[in-house]
């Protein structure tokens, strides 16, 4: 048995040890905003945050997990949307989408580490996410717009 | 999809309001119109897929293509019977009929269509949404506004034409003074008869609202929440959940399955074999072994447990070095006539200067971000499909075909797509899902994994090019032969195909933009060994890239500035024959006059010929027309010692006519850098014995923030030309000014793609 607190709800999870995050959140808890890419942590669609620090769920199993807290999407805007969504919506960055969850988990993850990054800054937190429709240049935008609205 | 320009259609609009479309999406009183598509012009809009009939219309039948309804509280909804998947046409389409109609886009709901043939054609591809539907979509929501003055003008007795509509929704009387809400003129507007086309006032370009206007999408806010609205998303009560394991070789079949191992798995349900397909594959199930769980991950295990030994079949011969040498040997030899101008073998034969080069392009994988993924539900003779896919109507076919039921019986609810490209034209993962719900008598979800989406594609073809020209003194060509070899899209639909469509001859190849007295294009024999399907600008990728080289390397040879030598190639501007159809040339002719405007417009903005190219840093242009689009991109590289090359800027200029939303086409041209710099660098496919190598993102990569474009400038033109496609232009010409700018900043000639092949990264 793990227990976790995902989005602050306490679980517990008595299935395969071995199983990803990933699929915990997705297929048993129902937490789709996070999503399936690789399987492999090659394209960080699947990112959360584990105790506020991004994290690759495709690849971290479950009995890792004893006592973590794990914040997805879903998570992060209990209280209206949080300041990096604002500013994906103001940049206008999605195309299909599918990748901008993780992507927003990421720069979550970067700005609370470095609340005013650099553009190599960016490039190194960033560019294990993947965004097959190509919104990098927009997905730059909407950190520094970010930053500055934190500021 | 490959074909072919279609014919602009006629519609009319019709009254439904008491008909039983939408139900349940609008309440008993709204109103609603829908555009009826004259059933004349179906057969001529649908997307000819090679080797298979056109749709059949039945003339007496009713063939709605779009809807709009104001619902009593004066909400307007609109239906987007198009495929969202970062093309932005669930926002484009319906601020079309918004501005028409003069409705607050606040008060506007967008409702997905289901596949449905009486929308007409809902096959997303080829960049057709906004320029097929344009007149339409102004047409549907103008009839929506004078039959709401109308209304108005009834109820208050006065003349119609004191009555106007208004941006805040109402309609208002000025010599009054009074006003009146949609949603108040909602049930007197449904009773207006439906207005003649003659009786439509359009709105003056100066008069829109929305069209021409930058807006964020739809559904950003939603998307940005994580909210559950791609087809990985669906969860169905009492869904099962299956991984399947593909022939490794297209036609393959299971010699044996030791399924033991499997079924001992926590999670594991049952295992259940596919019948593999009789040829041609279309867009039938590949066949294998199923493993049914209840839950993706334990699916997934349960299949990686399974013993199979395959028959791998006729197509484990395919290797691809060799088929490689294969491709370039008939490259070198005669091939079939495309297009001929002049007599370009007297020019050759005359001796000078001659000039040969040779170009290759190797398979890619569409690897959308959203592997493929379906959920079916059969019950008894009906069935429920929810899909990400860019063909519903395609799924609704299919699937009734492979289980032996009426079409209409088959319902296709269409997702939002994590990415298409082309890949998700093709319902075959669908069909997977039917085939298991049925046998299993449940609500059954296929998910694919990255290693299945990259292995089991329908890949955008290997091609091998050859050109040579004869120059005169000057270095201008005057006889210009250009070969083309590849296996053919239409293979996927007939198996003997060998030969280039005439629809994929149109992308890029049956002409070029140069002003060239003698020229010919060919195309050879190839046969294919692996499914063949199309991918974000199809044949345009490789075309565009043999042809923008070459005529890059005839500017070096002619010792010439390469963008000076560019605009002297296409000359001072003519219109080309690209032998469209007679009503799409007349509407879309290929003018010159806007190439060479884009590549001054991309130049200029580039500071072209400011700094001089050279140890490790350059410029490098390129022009290209697809999907009736004028494209130039200037791309700048450094490239360090060790190859590596980096890309601070490329500046993209775009004549797409009319454009319904410009901060959608500056993301689908900023996108188009970035797939095309994927291609470039690292875009490669290989099969050995039959089975492809490549798996996952780490020997398939794809451009990241780190080695993309920096910056990509957009210029879009204004225009008042009609609207031409924004969502694939933008590829073709990337690529080979990517390679340009090599060339131009380290002497290195990147005939053969990716940059890895050539040292480069």
């Amino acid at each position: 048995m793990v227990h976790l607190k995902v989005n602050g709800s306490a679980q517990a999870f008595d299935g395969d040890p071995d199983m990803p995050l990933l699929w915990y959140l997705r297929d048993i808890l129902g937490f789709t905003g996070t999503k399936f890419g690789c399987g492999m942590a090659l394209c960080g669609a699947c990112t959360v945050l584990e105790n506020g620090k991004a994290i690759r769920s495709c690849s971290t199993q479950m009995k890792q997990l004893e006592g973590r807290e794990i914040t997805t999407i879903e998570g992060v805007s209990t209280h209206g949307p949080h300041a990096v969504q604002k500013a994906w919506a103001a940049v206008n960055v999605p195309q299909c989408g599918y990748c901008q969850t993780g992507q927003i988990m990421q720069a979550i993850s970067l700005l609370s580490s470095k609340p005013h990054p650099t553009d190599a800054d960016i490039d190194d937190e960033m560019s294990g996410n993947i965004c097959r429709c190509g919104t990098y240049q927009r997905i730059r935008a909407a950190i520094k717009e970010a930053a500055k609205e934190r500021a | 999809m490959i074909t072919l320009e279609k014919t602009s259609s006629t519609f009319a609009v019709v009254n439904v309001t008491r008909r039983s479309f939408l139900q349940g999406a609008l309440s008993a009183s709204a109103f609603v119109l829908c555009v009826a598509k004259a059933p004349l012009f179906a057969k001529a809009a649908g997307n000819v897929v090679p080797g298979s009939a056109a749709p059949s219309i039945d003339a007496t039948a009713f063939h709605p293509s779009i809807f709009l309804g104001i619902q009593p509280d004066g909400t307007v909804l609109i239906v987007a019977h198009r495929t969202e998947m970062g093309n932005g046409v669930r926002t484009s389409l319906p601020r079309i009929v918004a501005d028409e109609l003069d409705a607050d886009w606040s008060r506007v709901n967008v409702i997905q269509g289901d596949g449905d043939e009486r929308y007409g054609s809902q096959d997303t591809d080829g960049s057709h949404s906004v320029r097929e539907f344009f007149d339409t979509l102004r047409e549907a929501g103008a009839t929506a506004r004078l039959m709401l003055v109308r209304a108005a003008a009834q109820q208050w007795g006065v003349p119609e034409a004191q009555c106007v509509a208004d941006p805040a929704h109402v309609v208002s009387h000025k010599a009054s003074n009074r006003t009146i809400g949609y949603g108040d003129l909602a049930a007197l507007a449904a009773k207006q008869p439906v207005p003649k086309k003659e009786e439509l006032k359009l709105k003056s370009p100066s008069e829109w609202r929305y069209i021409g206007k930058p807006a964020p999408g739809y559904d950003v806010t939603d998307v940005c929440a994580g909210k559950p609205l791609f087809g990985m998303d669906v969860r169905v009560d009492g869904m099962l959940y299956a991984a399947i394991a593909h022939p490794p070789v297209l036609g393959g079949k299971v010699k044996s399955v030791d399924d033991s191992a499997t079924l001992k798995l926590k999670g594991v349900k049952q295992t259940i074999p596919i019948d593999p397909f009789k040829p041609p594959h279309h867009f039938q199930p590949l066949g294998g072994v199923a493993v049914i769980a209840d839950n993706t991950w334990s699916a997934f295990k349960g299949r990686d447990a399974l013993k199979i030994e395959w028959d791998n079949g006729a197509h484990a011969v395919y290797n691809s070095p060799d088929y490689k040498k294969q491709l370039q040997e008939t490259a070198r030899q005669p091939g079939k006539v495309v297009h001929k101008i002049g007599d370009p073998d007297a020019e050759f034969s005359k001796g000078g200067k001659l000039i040969e080069a040779e170009y290759y392009a190797p398979h890619l994988a569409h690897a959308s971000m959203e592997p493929p993924v379906a959920v079916a539900d059969v019950q008894g003779e009906k069935v429920t499909v929810w899909s990400p896919t860019q063909n519903p109507q395609g799924v609704q076919e299919e699937v009734a075909k492979k289980l032996g039921l009426k079409k209409e019986n088959v319902t296709c609810h269409v997702t939002f797509l994590g990415g298409g490209f082309g890949r998700k034209s093709k319902p075959d993962y669908a069909v997977e899902a039917a085939v298991l719900s049925k046998t299993t008598g449940k609500p059954v979800k296929v998910v694919w994994s990255r290693e299945d989406d990259i292995k089991f594609d329908y890949f955008h073809s290997v091609a091998a090019m050859y050109f040579k020209a004869a120059v005169d003194d000057k270095g201008m060509p005057k006889s210009w032969l250009q070969r083309s070899v590849f296996p053919p899209i239409s293979s996927t639909f007939d198996k003997d195909a060998v030969y280039g469509s005439d629809g994929e001859m149109s992308l890029g190849w049956n002409v070029i933009p140069f002003d060239v007295p003698n020229f010919r294009s060919e195309n050879g024999k190839a046969v294919n060994h692996v499914r063949i399907g199309w991918l974000r600008s199809v044949a345009n990728i490789y075309h565009a890239f043999a042809v923008q080289s070459f005529a890059n390397e005839l500017a070096y040879a002619a010792n010439r500035d390469p963008y000076d030598y560019l605009l002297a190639l296409i000359g001072s501007g003519h219109t080309i024959d690209v032998k469209q159809p007679p009503d799409v040339a007349a509407k879309y002719p290929y003018d010159t006059v806007r190439l060479r405007h884009v590549a001054q417009l991309a130049a200029d903005k580039a500071n072209w010929g400011k700094k001089k190219s050279g140890n490790g840093w350059g410029m490098g242009i390129a022009v290209h027309r697809s999907f009736l689009t004028y494209v130039a991109s200037v791309v700048e590289v450094e490239v360090d010692s060790s190859g590596a090359v980096r890309i601070p800027n490329v500046y993209t200029a775009v004549d797409a006519g009319i454009v319904a939303n410009p901060d959608m086409v500056r993301s689908q041209f900023q996108g188009a850098a970035v797939f095309g710099t994927s291609i470039a660098r690292t875009g490669e496919i290989t099969a050995t014995n039959g089975a492809i190598d490549q798996s996952n993102f780490h020997n398939y990569p794809v451009a990241r923030m780190n080695d993309a474009p920096v910056h990509v400038d957009v210029q879009i033109v204004e225009s008042s030309a009609p609207p031409a496609g924004v969502g694939e232009p933008g590829v073709p010409p990337l690529v080979p000014a990517l390679c340009n700018a090599i060339y131009a900043a380290t002497g290195k000639r990147v005939r053969e793609l990716p940059l890895t092949r050539n040292g480069l990264a």
